[in-house]
């Protein structure tokens, strides 16, 4: 049942193929091979081996871009893992108008993270709204400067994520409970389960893969952060450029003609590389079984084995 | 606390054989006293759950609505006052002129527009061809081809940034609208979704086009199309909030503050006109207002995709 000509799927996915490799593909290649070179623009380029990433371990600014960006995924897993489910719970049950709740829940995620970052910024300024609220209940005399501290800058970053974040992983967690059935809930309430028992033994592994996954994506989003503290740090990566993310370190070096675009290239592979590292340990978390099964397998043929052994020597 | 506590105590399992729950189920919103559909809270869970809900509500808007406000009061209006206030005593639109004035708003819409426009048309025409391809042809070398795809989604832009400008700048594009909406032009992730729609189309459907004559064209035209169009309006919305949002890229290819995006005009104007927040706030809502309404209009739309099982990660 072919009545095409051989090359009309090719044709179709040319374009796909094309742009996978012109615009994903060459240029990772290309940052793979510029990382082992001391590229700058219009200057001869020439290869330096691992000059690069024995620079990174000595330059403080790259450190602190890991420890920000590590922070940001220790702190922005655990919250967007559960908040969004607890959210996609509520907004889950059949009860009138709930529809304008989602939709109004998914607004943060819609708008621009640079729009939303400077409303943070009005928020938290030294004038802003937090500190007049602050000093409304009497708590500080002085007002609190959240944005020219490293970890107050950090902390508000990435109050903004998880407040951005919470409708999307909702949205995720929202497709995975339309399929948990309600008999095991009904079945557990009848044994006596109260509703927190029944959240966490019921609920909780029904949407356990999706877990799983949602932990994975903010992971690498988190790795991943640069909106958030470039705008509300105006671009400075805070005082001395110490709250920096890795991105916005990649993004300050390779900009501009003296930009070190080899440097910046070694950073993006060291990035590249952390930002596997999640999804490597899902794949052996999710395969974990299969791993044991096959362990298992192996120790029941030898044991039979042994035993074939044992009665032909019988 | 209160709401898990109150329903704690009214989840415990009908004693009362005489009323058979199923008889019971009503179509209130919540569960009355005999009845054990879970799935329905108590009149009081349904009071509290409301409660909670407007509580959010009011963290997830707060801020929209707080800069809506503050883009409408006038000079002499503390804007940081608490507690906040979300009416402006004598709303102008001062600002909004004000803004209009410093920076180029309407310049930067136009061209966020544009790579937005772009970026969806070219998105839907060649994620649904190849998608069509791979998900309902058969040919030599799709699995390496779906593998390509596959591995490209592990690959984050923020890591080819430096040499995907290196790209853009050798096609001589650097600080070009073309530069900005070139690498976004076919996502390998909708390629993927679509191929995943494609495959649900019955292939019987298909093999009977085919009988009747139809050449790829007119299979595609009208019957793929037509089964796929509930995924592409996903694919679609995406690629839009996608390219109206991003920041990162526009920001290295764009050099020339005459060519910005929203976006990055946005973080220009508040980085370099830092002196009356309230015109910052005006130009903000210019960036988010657009986008907010789009979404409403085709929000139903979005949420049947992502019932399907249809959600991009």
């Amino acid at each position: 049942m072919r009545r095409q000509r051989w090359y009309t799927p090719y044709l179709l996915v040319l374009p796909g193929v094309v742009w996978v490799f012109g615009f994903a593909l060459w240029p990772f290649l290309n940052t793979v091979v510029l990382a082992f070179t001391d590229a700058r623009p219009l200057r001869p380029v020439s290869f330096v081996g691992l000059a690069n990433f024995q620079k990174l371990f000595d330059d403080e600014r790259f450190v602190y871009a890991v420890t920000t960006s590590l922070v940001y995924v220790l702190v922005c897993v655990p919250l967007l893992t559960f908040l969004p489910l607890l959210l996609a719970l509520l907004v889950h049950a059949k009860i009138p108008a709930i529809g304008f709740f989602r939709t109004t829940f998914y607004f943060p995620v819609i708008a621009s993270a640079v729009v939303v970052a400077i409303v943070w910024e009005f928020l938290f300024s030294g004038s802003g709204t937090v500190n007049a609220g602050l000093k409304f209940f009497g708590l500080v005399d002085r007002p609190v400067e959240f944005l020219s501290d490293r970890w107050l800058l950090i902390g508000c970053a990435i109050g903004l994520t998880v407040w951005k974040g919470l409708g999307y992983y909702m949205v995720v967690y929202l497709a995975a409970l339309g399929n948990l059935g309600r008999e095991l809930h009904e079945a557990a309430a009848m044994d006596g389960a109260g509703r927190w028992r029944r959240f966490w033994s019921v609920t909780v592994p029904g949407v356990r893969g999706p877990m799983m996954l949602v932990s994975v994506l903010v992971c690498v989003a988190a790795m991943r952060i640069f909106t958030e503290l470039y705008v509300l740090s105006n671009g400075s990566g805070g005082p001395g450029g110490r709250a920096m993310s890795m991105v916005m370190l990649i993004q300050s070096m390779g900009k501009g003609l003296n930009g070190q675009v080899g440097y910046a290239s070694a950073i993006s592979l060291v990035l590249f590389v952390m930002t596997l590292v999640p999804l490597a340990v899902v794949g052996v978390v999710n395969n974990q079984d299969l791993i044991r099964e096959g362990a298992a397998e192996r120790r029941m043929r030898r044991a039979a084995r042994q035993v074939t052994r044992t009665e032909a020597a019988a | 606390m209160t709401l898990i506590r109150t329903r704690r105590s009214t989840t415990t399992p009908p004693t009362d054989p005489a009323r058979p729950a199923a008889l019971r189920r009503t179509d209130r919103p919540y569960r009355g006293g005999g009845s054990v559909d879970l799935m329905k809270p108590t009149l009081g869970g349904l009071v509290g759950k409301y409660g909670v809900l407007v509580v959010m509500l009011a963290v997830m808007v707060f801020p929209f609505l707080w800069q809506l406000a503050t883009s409408l009061k006038g000079a002499t209006e503390n804007i940081y006052e608490f507690p906040p206030t979300l009416v402006p005593q004598a709303p102008t639109l001062d600002n909004y002129r004000e803004v209009f004035r410093t920076i180029p708003v309407l310049d930067y819409a136009w061209h966020s527009l544009l790579v937005g426009v772009g970026t969806v048309a070219s998105n839907l025409v060649f994620a649904t061809l190849g998608g069509y391809a791979l998900g309902a042809l058969r040919f030599r070398g799709k699995g390496i081809v779906m593998a390509v795809f596959f591995s490209t989604l592990l690959l984050p832009g923020e890591v080819t940034l430096t040499s995907q400008y290196l790209t853009v700048k050798s096609l001589g594009l650097a600080n070009t609208l073309w530069g900005v909406f070139l690498p976004g032009a076919v996502g390998a992730i909708n390629v993927l979704l679509m191929a995943a729609a494609c495959r649900m189309i019955p292939s019987d459907t298909l093999d009977a086009a085919i009988i009747d004559g139809a050449n790829t064209w007119q299979r595609l035209r009208h019957i793929v199309w037509p089964n796929v169009r509930g995924m592409a309006s996903v694919v679609a919305l995406f690629a839009f909030i996608g390219a109206w949002d991003d920041f990162l890229w526009p920001l290295v290819v764009l050099s020339d503050p005459a060519k910005y995006t929203l976006t990055v005009g946005m973080q220009y104007l508040s980085s370099n006109f830092a002196a009356n927040p309230r015109v910052i706030a005006a130009g903000t809502m210019v960036a988010l207002i657009p986008i907010i309404v789009l979404f409403a209009v085709l929000q139903k739309q979005f949420f049947r995709g992502v019932e399907e099982g249809s959600v991009k990660g």
